[in-house]
């Protein structure tokens, strides 16, 4: 599957990157939101967005809201898994609610990613 | 002193504690009465890792004066905490997904027809660990309320080890754990965030009841269930424990109740007491007809 993580984290990017790799995932970075929506344009087949929340110029709440307005153009809507520091349940609430499909807090293991994205129906990619 | 060429140098500074054969052979044969743990050469690091926070614990010198102790102890107290020491109580929510979702769609709603004068529903969470195998299983039937509005259900939770089972009872989680295998739609509906802990609501939790048991003892006084989940435990025994107990485990579970073992647990080869049966992707066990 086509996974792009948005962090503006370069270490972040980098480990979530090779766990997914390891998974057998194609992987796609970007620096923030703007970023993330500029490289869903190039990318429709993005599956899977792993998304972190504060972010300069976009955040993960914005991208967010952004993605249920481009909903109807695009042929599949990616699913989105938040991976963020922030651990408050009203924070988790609100994500979920502006249409995050599941919800990472940071620090996270290679476990917790996996077992995560397999509640989610998704397992290795076909590189596995 | 061991020789930097033996395979048990590791290279740090820590002093190595090097365990007379006799304690060894000692604890071989102690663990495999006491819990049917299977140990041999092999685990001698894992003997030493495990035993030695105790060794300290107890102001022992070394593992050798930890087994003379247990040796001449008539109480019960130090044996326990060996037996404890030594346990794998590796665990998550949900674990391998399958078997839940088995039990949601099918299991259960089969259970429901079949009880439908007694109106109960037995569970049994064999070695529940900290008691996210229990939870999982009752966030399941919170989950199928409508379904089992009137009923009495009541899912019991067992392990041998005292530690674990504190931790099940009080049922608050760290962060890590509440990720391992929880979907955060049942973090939100079944948990309240205390600090940086998580607790299971009470709506969850009264379905569930702790009791220490070891599985090499009897266990006919605790009923019989329509599920049991014996699962990762097993694994540490060898064929003829695991045999005495799969069979015995035929007798706790209700006419038609279903089994669920760890994913690389399995009776075939070891006894004909069980039939393999695939529901979806899962594979759970229904006691042979003539057994
Ligand atoms: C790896 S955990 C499995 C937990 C859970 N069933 C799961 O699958 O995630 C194994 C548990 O078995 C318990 N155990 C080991 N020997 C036992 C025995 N003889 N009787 C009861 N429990 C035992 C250990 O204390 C440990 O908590």
């Amino acid at each position: 599957m086509k996974v792009l993580i948005v962090d503006d984290f370069g270490s972040i990017r980098k480990i979530l990157g090779q766990m997914l790799r390891q998974m057998g995932h194609e992987t796609i970075e970007a620096i923030h939101g703007k970023d993330a929506m500029a490289k869903l344009e190039v990318h429709p087949d993005i599956g899977l967005i792993m998304l972190d929340w504060d972010m300069p110029e976009m955040n993960g709440i914005q991208v967010l809201e952004a993605l249920k307005l481009l909903r109807d153009k695009m042929a599949q809507r990616p699913t989105v898994v938040m991976v963020t520091t922030n651990n408050q349940m009203e924070k988790i609430v609100h994500a979920m609610t502006k249409g995050a499909n599941e919800y990472i807090m940071k620090p996270f293991t290679k476990e917790i990613l996996e077992e995560k994205l397999a509640l989610l129906g998704i397992t290795g990619g076909s590189r596995a | 002193m061991p020789c930097p060429y033996d395979d048990r140098f590791d290279g740090d500074d820590r002093e190595m504690t090097v365990i007379a054969r006799e304690t060894l052979s000692f604890f071989f044969t102690f663990f495999q009465r006491e819990s049917g743990l299977v140990l041999d050469e092999s685990k001698t690091y894992l003997i030493e890792s495990r035993l030695d926070p105790l060794v300290r614990a107890e102001g022992l010198s070394s593992i050798d004066e930890l087994r003379k102790r247990i040796q001449q102890e008539t109480s019960p107290v130090l044996k326990k905490k060996v037996i404890e020491a030594m346990t794998t109580n590796e665990t998550s929510f949900f674990r391998d997904i399958t078997p839940f979702t088995v039990l949601k769609t099918t299991v259960i709603p089969e259970v429901v027809k079949a009880n439908q004068k007694s109106r109960r529903l037995r569970i049994w969470s064999v070695a529940c660990s900290t008691g996210q195998e229990p939870y999982s299983l009752a966030m399941v039937v919170a989950e199928l309320a409508p379904e089992l509005q009137g009923w009495d259900v009541r899912i019991l939770g067992t392990d041998i080890a005292d530690k674990v089972l504190d931790r099940a009872q009080a049922g608050v989680y760290t962060q890590h754990e509440v990720q391992r295998g929880l979907s955060v739609a049942y973090l939100m509906r079944f948990f309240a965030q205390q600090g940086d802990e998580w607790a299971v609501k009470p709506e969850v939790k009264h379905f569930v009841q702790f009791r220490q048991f070891n599985l090499l003892t009897d266990f006919s006084s605790l009923g019989t269930f329509d599920v049991i989940f014996l699962r990762n435990v097993l694994i540490y025994f060898d064929n003829a424990t695991k045999k005495q107990i799969l069979d015995r485990m035929g007798h706790a579970l209700s006419p038609g109740g279903t089994l669920f073992l760890g994913g690389t647990e399995t009776p075939i080869g070891i006894t004909d007491q069980w039939v393999r049966v695939k529901l979806d992707q899962g594979i759970c066990y229904k006691k042979q007809r003539s057994a």
